[in-house]
């Protein structure tokens, strides 16, 4: 039976600048495929790579295959073994299959939890597939990759709690109001901090935009972008009325807002909530804004430990998350066990000789005329007939010939036979 | 009798239900699963059809509205509750709702059960149309007024959340200040309206029985005190814009006061409504 063996190198293990050499595209990737299964001894081969780690996964029958892909790899990017030997690392068996769980499922990533990681890894398996370089060991492994990605997000807070200052304060938004869709969103200064700090909001929910800006040209652009109004710095006081999420990122030294002022305007929009975020260093709004009723105010700071707590709290999920993982590992581990030919057929047989009791019982228990030895006979009948008819694919499992693979004929007649039937996890 | 004891029965079961569905809203406020939500939700209609059955028995037996003692009382306000729950909840899309509701069903219900259950004096006092429409709308309005109620509790929990910049446990099970702001105006807004009509009928009423619409009756009296209270509510809502933490304010202060008339001004005061609650 051939080993699952993982090698790669990721941001713990390499710096950027080896990360980037090794690399490999979206475009390179059926080149490089293509490279590194030509080898006999490499039998499977799936490869990703991200901005933060390049990994390939295979399936061969020893240990030499290491120094193989190594050597493939170097030649495919251009680059000398022994520049990145000691940033990869290599798992074999039950750890590379923990490994490859754990990566999908984004314990490994930069920012625990992060999404996108999963989907990186489907684009790349479905490259493979393409490719023709998955065959049945790494379908599975990585079908039951995606499930084990798939429920430890959805049983575990892992990706819980805005991670980032942008996700924090379009959370915040959302527990305020309850759309916000509907919701104008007002930059007090045109600032990058401004533009940065708050994408995230602008670009998913929120439709409408003012900027407010001392430099009345800078505001223009900036509205442009983002196709919303400019409005003069005088203006200001005049324009909160009509807003409901205040950004302020001025490199003003004193307050660019009083509480004094906020009040005023409170009154004009009766009283409608308003959300201030001051991203500004020294702060551009008055603290005592939070104490007016229906106002809100949080400043870079509150985001920042927010977003501290929200990283601790993943962090504490990855216990969880790993539970889940190594039962799945446990699981993938007996069904490449059955995956030989001595257990596939014993369980062949038997799944056979059940049904044969069953149905001959039932024959049998109908007909009350029968002798004993009728009986027996009956019994003897069906049971020939299903191990003749067993007799040849059982044959053809023992020796499928020399250069075929058995793993291909022995996961057709599980399946054929349905074996496995309390893992249906159909390809997604 | 035999209906009388079936009725018991049924209002026994109905109990065990709305018990059953504040476990599993308790359970999904710290589980956040929306099947047990479902489920909770499920058991509390289920309790109130059955609980609504138990009353339409009684009152077959009766002949007339069941409100005549304590346990009547409570009993009926606890369906009142149930109901009007089981009613708005998907109507206003906030499930959390049910944290508030089902426990206070549950806890009406369990008094109800333990009240002493004198035996009721059927005077043909509670008998006609006017008097059964005061009793249901007086009843169905003070449970939406209640739920308000609930729904500014969960308002300051989540506004507390937010002003304090912990976002500790209820930060994320709450829904936006926005929901919850808008969900209390919905229930003021139909509560008042129901209290409003039950006021009226009872007014009817009373000319019909003692005469005169207004007697000066301590019940009249709170009864009016409250339905000011939730006039000045709405009224500085579209006028001044009274929404978020004074509305929320308001609406538990309401709830207070609601209590006090209900059951407060019988015990410590008296007046013509004392059958309720002997």
């Amino acid at each position: 039976m051939p080993q699952i063996i993982l090698t790669g190198l990721n941001h713990k293990t390499a710096p950027v600048e080896l990360r980037e050499r090794l690399a490999v595209g979206d475009s390179q990737l059926p080149g490089a495929l293509e490279k590194l299964s030509l080898p006999d001894r490499i039998h499977e081969i799936v490869l990703f790579s991200t901005c933060n780690r390049t990994e390939i996964v295979f399936t061969a029958e020893d240990d030499k295959a290491v120094d193989t892909v190594k050597e493939l790899l170097a030649e495919f990017k251009n680059i000398r073994v022994d520049e990145f030997e000691n940033a990869l690392y290599t798992y074999k068996d039950d750890k590379a299959v923990a490994h490859l769980f754990k990566v999908a499922s984004s314990l490994d990533s930069m920012v625990v939890g992060e999404p996108q990681i999963l989907g990186q890894v489907k684009k790349a398996y479905r490259s493979s597939v393409a490719c023709n370089t998955s065959g049945v060991i790494l379908n599975r492994l990585l079908h039951k990759t995606f499930s084990v990605a798939k429920r430890v997000r959805k049983e575990t807070g892992i990706g819980d709690n805005a991670v980032s200052i942008s996700y924090a304060a379009t959370e915040l938004a959302g527990k305020i109001f309850s759309d916000l869709s509907t919701k104008r969103v007002m930059l007090i200064g045109a600032g990058e901090m401004a533009e940065l700090a708050v994408e995230h909001l602008i670009s998913h929910h929120v439709s409408r935009i003012t900027v407010v800006n001392r430099t009345f040209e800078n505001a223009v652009q900036l509205a442009d972008k983002f196709k919303g109004e400019a409005v003069k710095y005088e203006e200001m006081e005049a324009a909160l009325k009509d807003a409901d999420i205040i950004i302020s990122s001025t490199g003003a030294e004193g307050y660019v807002l009083q509480a004094g002022q906020v009040k005023q305007v409170m009154k004009k929009r009766k009283h409608r909530p308003l959300f201030f975020i001051d991203i500004a260093l020294p702060r551009d709004l008055d603290p005592n804004i939070n104490r007016i009723n229906n106002a809100y105010l949080y400043d870079i700071d509150d985001l920042k430990s927010i977003v501290n707590r929200n990283m601790e709290k993943r962090h504490q999920e990855t216990v969880k998350a790993e539970r889940i993982i190594e039962e799945a590992v446990v699981k993938f581990r007996k069904w490449l066990q059955d995956l030989e030919v001595v257990p596939t057929i014993v369980a062949i047989k038997e799944k056979i000789e059940k049904i044969t009791e069953i149905e001959t019982g039932k024959t049998i228990a109908s007909m009350s005329s029968l002798s004993t030895e009728d009986e027996e006979a009956i019994r003897r009948m069906a049971q020939a007939i299903a191990s003749r008819i067993m007799h040849d694919p059982i044959l053809f499992l023992k020796d499928t010939g020399a250069h075929r693979k058995d793993s291909f004929y022995l996961n057709a007649a599980r399946q054929l036979f349905n074996l496995d039937p309390d893992d249906e996890e159909k390809p997604s | 009798m035999i209906l009388e004891t079936a009725a018991k029965a049924t209002l026994y079961s109905a109990t065990m239900l709305y018990i059953a569905g504040m476990t599993f809203y308790i359970l999904y406020l710290f589980r956040q699963n929306d099947k047990m939500q479902n489920t909770g939700f499920y058991l509390m209609a289920a309790g109130a059809a059955l609980h609504l059955l138990s009353i339409l028995a009684c009152s077959v037996t009766v002949g007339s509205v069941p409100a005549h003692n304590l346990q009547q009382t409570l009993s009926i306000s606890g369906l009142a509750l149930a109901g009007t729950f089981v009613i708005f909840k998907n109507r206003l899309g906030l499930k959390i709702l049910g944290v508030f509701a089902a426990p206070l069903v549950v806890f009406i219900m369990v008094a109800a059960l333990l009240a002493p259950a004198e035996p009721a004096e059927y005077t043909s006092l509670l008998k006609g149309f006017w008097i059964v429409s005061h009793i249901i709308l007086i009843f169905m309005g003070e449970a939406a007024l209640a739920l308000a109620g609930g729904a500014g509790i969960l308002y300051l929990l989540q506004e507390k959340q937010i002003k304090s910049k912990r976002q500790g446990f209820f930060f994320r099970r709450l829904p936006s200040l926005d929901r919850l702001d808008s969900a209390s105006y919905t229930l003021v807004a139909t509560g008042f309206a129901l209290l409003t009509f039950g006021l009226v009928t009872g007014f009817i009423y009373a000319k019909g029985v003692w005469g005169k619409f207004w007697t000066w009756d301590p019940k009249e009296i709170w009864s009016m005190v409250t339905w000011l209270i939730y006039a000045i509510l709405l009224h500085c809502r579209l006028t001044v814009g009274w929404q978020g933490r004074k509305s929320a304010l308001m609406t538990i202060f309401g709830l207070a006061v609601l209590i006090f008339t209900f059951i407060g001004v019988n015990f410590l005061i008296g007046g013509h409504h004392q059958g309720f609650t002997k």
